[in-house]
Order: structure tokens, then sequence, then C-alpha cells
């Protein structure tokens, strides 16, 4: 920056600012470029002390027992069916099950994941919008603040996992079935964050800011419009971070009930009863990519409406 | 205080007054015991009157003023604000208010703040750019609309409250140490216009200060307050032309009524000593 306002004829100003920007970035990126190799490099450690005991069997079984230490490291990363997988492998694993297999293939990662991502698009949604009606009737109608809210908290008490099979065998009952069970279930973990971040984000307008509208004799629906929604985005939006991985755990844990229709759970569940580690932690690794970019895309729509409404510096 | 209990049956004349209290106490239930904002407050102030309240901090001023806006409601006496009941009042939009912190809304531009009133009301589009254009002028904000809160100094953003109060032309204004945060000389150009706009406009005028050289430039009365309880200690009649400068401060007759105000102040902390 200083350098920029001290050379500010020399420089042409579209270049300094994409020369600033691009250090900018790099700034962001090293801390997190640092952690993930530390990540790997543990990951990788671990690999070996995970499967020695495999490999030293393995090397047994085929006589080479004293092979050296490099050939037995390199063992440890190779294995079919390791306890942990290297990076490498489940690397592998995704590069080859989304890039040689037909993308409408049962076999193809990108197609579970899509069935994943569109459940949980679906349920988040859904989740988000009751979330945000029960926002409002709580902040809204006292009794309700009363009445409900207790409700609201014990429903996030039970677990999802023992809840889950329940959701769906009883939505078969109405022959609700596909995609809406799946989505049933993550919206019930999603709408949550959302309720209890906007209900706070609705009464967090300072007093003197309500104060003006009533000297305006405002009505609620007009408070409602030019202060407490614009007052609770910053809520809103955190608790929507929250909200959509909720909601991608959720229709997981689904997945795993009701796995006939495929997506990431049902990966995560065949590859446990196969014992294929490469392909669970593949399916793994995947699902967090997933959760990662559904909350980037979140922070991405927060920043733009952020910025028009002059949070920007 | 609720409207029933301001006393104008139906078909009565209505009070002459633009506010009219009578014996107004005001007192908080706070946490450590009961403070007694208001103690048998007495106060009439004429349509067209420019009168200030001054005082030691905490005397309820602004406490005053809320009950006026109905914001707060008084524990006893009545309260009529243009012949209503402070809460019909206030429903019919029959203030200006400007408080003692800007309460800009940090999401909007300068001029949005600025249209807030006219939006409620239902202004419409082309009406409000106009009233937002001359209202950000009169308070010297021309080139400013477009600017966030956050970009605006202190006394900027105090200005542009005061442009918003007076968007939608209330006869009545109610002001709370609006030129509080201003530098003396942007001060003395506030006063000069605002006194020439009630001037012009015959607008009733509430204004709060803790300027004896500005309560007693702008005003007809002057109320001095004391604290614990809050109540009023002398009103000081201060009869200027009002097409008046500000040169009239150095005058023998303004320093005569600056020095009797001070006076009052004085007295009223002793009071309390
Ligand atoms: N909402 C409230 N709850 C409890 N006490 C309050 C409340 N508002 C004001 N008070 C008390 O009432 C008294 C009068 O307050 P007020 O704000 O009217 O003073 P003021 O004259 O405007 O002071 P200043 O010149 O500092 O603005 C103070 O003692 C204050 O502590
Ligand atoms: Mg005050």
């Amino acid at each position: 920056m200083s350098t920029d306002a001290a050379l500010p004829l020399r420089r042409p100003a579209p270049r300094g600012r994409l020369g600033a920007g691009l250090r900018a970035l790099a700034g962001r990126a090293a801390p997190v470029l640092t952690v993930v190799l530390v990540l790997v490099a543990a990951w990788y450690a671990a690999a070996v002390a995970m499967n020695a005991d495999g490999q030293r069997q393995a090397f047994e079984r085929a006589g080479t027992a004293d092979a050296g230490w490099r050939a037995f490291v390199a063992g440890t990363w190779a294995q079919g069916h390791p306890r942990l997988p290297a990076p490498h492998q489940v690397a592998a694993e995704i590069a080859h099950s989304v890039l040689d297999v037909s993308p409408t293939s049962k076999r193809s990662l990108a197609f579970h994941a899509a069935v994943t991502l569109q459940a949980t698009a679906l349920g988040f949604l859904l989740g988000a919008a009751v979330g945000f009606a029960l926002s409002l009737l709580v902040v809204h109608v006292p009794s309700l603040d009363r009445g409900l809210m207790p409700w609201i908290v014990a429903s996030q008490a039970v677990p999802i996992v023992a809840l889950a099979p329940m959701i769906v065998v009883i939505l078969a009952q109405v022959s609700v079935t596909g995609l809406l069970p799946k989505a049933a279930i993550a919206a019930y973990l999603s709408f949550f964050p959302v309720a209890v971040g906007m209900a706070k984000g609705l009464r967090s307008p300072e007093p003197s800011h309500v104060d003006l509208l009533r000297t305006y004799s405002a009505s609620r629906w007009q408070a409602l419009r030019v202060l407490r929604l614009p007052a609770s985005l910053p809520f809103l939006f955190a608790s929507l971070k929250v909200g959509v991985a909720a909601s991608l755990v959720g229709t997981v844990v689904a997945e795993v009930t009701k796995s006939e229709d495929g997506g990431l759970g049902a990966r995560l569940l065949a590859g446990s009863y196969y014992g294929q580690t490469v392909q669970i932690w593949a399916a793994l690794v995947v699902a967090s990519a997933c959760g990662a970019a559904l909350v980037g895309l979140v922070a991405a729509v927060e920043a733009a409406v952020l910025r028009r409404m002059g949070a920007g510096r | 205080m609720s409207a029933a209990a301001v006393p104008h049956p139906a078909g009565a004349p209505a009070s002459p007054f633009a506010v009219e209290a009578r014996d107004l106490s005001l007192v908080f239930d706070t946490g450590d015991g009961p403070v007694h904002a208001l103690s048998h407050v007495d106060l009439a102030i004429r349509p067209g009157e420019f009168v200030s309240l001054i005082g030691p901090s905490g005397c309820g001023k602004t406490t005053l003023l809320r009950v006026i806006a109905d914001l707060e409601s008084a524990t006893s006496g009545s309260i009529a604000v243009k012949g209503m009941g402070p809460r019909e009042a206030r429903l019919k939009r029959s203030y200006g208010y400007v408080f003692q912190a800007p309460a800009l809304y940090p999401w909007r531009s300068v001029a949005r703040n600025v249209a807030l009133p006219l939006e409620i009301m239902g202004f419409p589009k082309e009406e409000r750019r106009r009233r937002v254009a001359a209202g950000l002028d009169l308070v010297d904000l021309g080139g400013f609309g477009g600017k966030f809160p956050w970009q605006l100094s202190g006394g900027m953003q105090q200005r542009a409250s005061i442009a918003r109060a007076l968007s939608f032309d209330p006869d009545l204004l109610l002001m709370d140490e609006p030129f509080g945060a201003l530098d003396e000389i942007v001060r003395d150009k506030l006063n000069a216009q605002l006194l020439r706009l009630w001037h012009r406009t015959g607008k009733t005028v509430v204004f709060v200060t803790h300027s004896i050289p500005e309560a007693v430039f702008l005003s007809t009365r002057i109320v001095v307050m004391s604290p614990r309880p809050g109540r009023i200690h002398d009103v000081v009649e201060c009869g200027f032309p009002p097409d008046r400068t500000l040169d009239i401060r150095e005058t023998p007759a303004f320093l005569g009524v600056a020095h009797r105000v001070r006076e009052g102040l004085r007295a009223g902390h002793a009071y309390v000593d």
C-alpha cells in the first residue's frame, strides 16, 4: 500500500491494483498453505504408524522381512486395504472415480457428490426458510418467544443419527420418498442456527435506532424492512454458514440410513461394508471439500451484500 | 402515559399550547432504587416559541424531551403536545426529533438516511430527492449524500441527523444538544441558520444545550433545570429581536441575560451540595 502511495504516477493504476491484489492473495494463502503442508506431513506419518503392523505381516508372508526401512515406509503408503490410506492414494482414488468414470455412473464420485449436494441445497433452503420464519415469530410475538424457544432448543438435543431413520420411515409411510426425506433431515439440522442467529440479529438494533422509527410512527413491517432486517444481516450470514455445513452433515447421515439413492453417505457405507478404506477416505475428503465450497459460497454472497451496504473500506 | 390520562375530553377546546406539561413527574425504577428524573415540572410552550432547556448533566433534559416525544411515559402529571396526548401526537408525526447522538443507520448512505422519514411517511420519490438535496445543502453536506456515515466526522454526522429531522418539515422540533459535537465556528454558523429557519418558518423549537451563549442567542425563553430530582429552577425570558445576528452576543443586554442564566445554574448546583 505504502509503495503505491509513494509512486502514484510511475505505476499504471490497473497493474498496481492487480499487483496489490496478488500480494494480498499471497499474504492470505501463505498461512493456509503452511497448515495444509503440516497436515499432509502428519497424515503421511500417521499412515506409516497405522499401517506398520499390516506391512510387517505382508513382508513376513512374502519372505522379504529384511527389506530396508525405505521399502517398508513405501509399503505402508501403497497397501490395497490400509487402515489409513496415504494422501496420494486418496487423491488417486478421487481422480480415478471422478475423471475415469462417466459422471452418470454409480461408480463416479462426482455423481454421488451431486446427489448429496442436491439434497443439501434443498434441505438448506427449507431449513433456512423455516428458521427465518421462526425467528420472525419469536421476535414479534412475545408469548411465542417463551413458548417456542425451549422446543427449538430441545429439537437439537435429540441425536440426529437416532432421528434420521425414524424420519425416513415416517415419511415413507406417507409416501414421501426420494430427495425429500434426506432434505428434511438436512433441514432439521440447519433451521436451528438460522432461527437462533436471526432472532438475535433481529433484536440487535440499538435503542436509539428503534426510538428514531418510533418518532416517525413507523409500522412494525416498516421497522422490519428498514431496520431489523438490515441490522440482522451479519447474524444471518454467520448462521447461514453454520446452517449450510449442518445441512451437509444431515444429508450424509440420511444417505447412510437410506443408501439406495447413492450419495457420499452411501459411498461411506459401501466402503466400510467392503473394507475399502481408500474409498471411504475419498468420499470423506470430497464431502469436506463440498462443505468448504458451500460455506465459501455463502461467504461470497455475504461479501457482495455487505459491500453494497457500505461495509467495505 | 396514555391518551386517556390527558385532560382533553372530546369536544373541549384544544390546548392553545404547542407543549403543555402540568405537574409532570417521572421516576425510573432501577436496580438500585428509584431515580427521580423529573419532579413536578410545569411548562407551557406557545406555538412559535424557541425554548431552551439548560442544566447540569443528569438533570432530566433528555428525559423531558423524551416524555414530550412519547418515548418515555410520565409517572404522574399530564402532558399535551399540540392539544393531543403525546401518543396521539407521535402517531400523527407532530414533531421532528434530533437525538443527542446522530443515530444514522450505518448501512444507508447519508442521502438515504436523510430520506428515511420521507420513505416511511410515503413521500413520492421525486419529492424525496428534492427534499434530501435541499436538506443536505442546508447543513452544508451538499457533496456528501453518497457517502456512508462512517466516512463522515462526528459533527458532519450530527448535521446529517439535523437534515433528517427537518426533511419532513415538522412544525415542532425537539433537539437534544444538536450542536454539542461541533466546533465553535460551525456551531456559530448553524446557530445563525437555525435562528433564521425558526424566524422564517415559525416552528416551535424545544432545544437542549449546555452552552449559555447558545441558549441566550437562540431562545425566546430559557428553562434552567436543576438535578436530583430534576426540576425547573428558573425561567428566563430573552426578548431579543427575531432578526438578531451573532453580534448581539457582545451587547450588555445579552450579557445580562447570560449572567442571570449562569446564576440560576449555580444556585441549582448549590441546592444539591
Ligand atoms: N432509561 C433510564 N433508566 C434509568 N434511569 C434513567 C434512564 N434514563 C435516564 N435515567 C436517569 O435519569 C436522570 C436524567 O437523565 P437525562 O438523560 O434526562 O439527563 P440529561 O439532563 O439529558 O443529561 P445530559 O446533559 O448528560 O445529557 C439521570 O440521573 C439518569 O441516570
Ligand atoms: Mg441528555
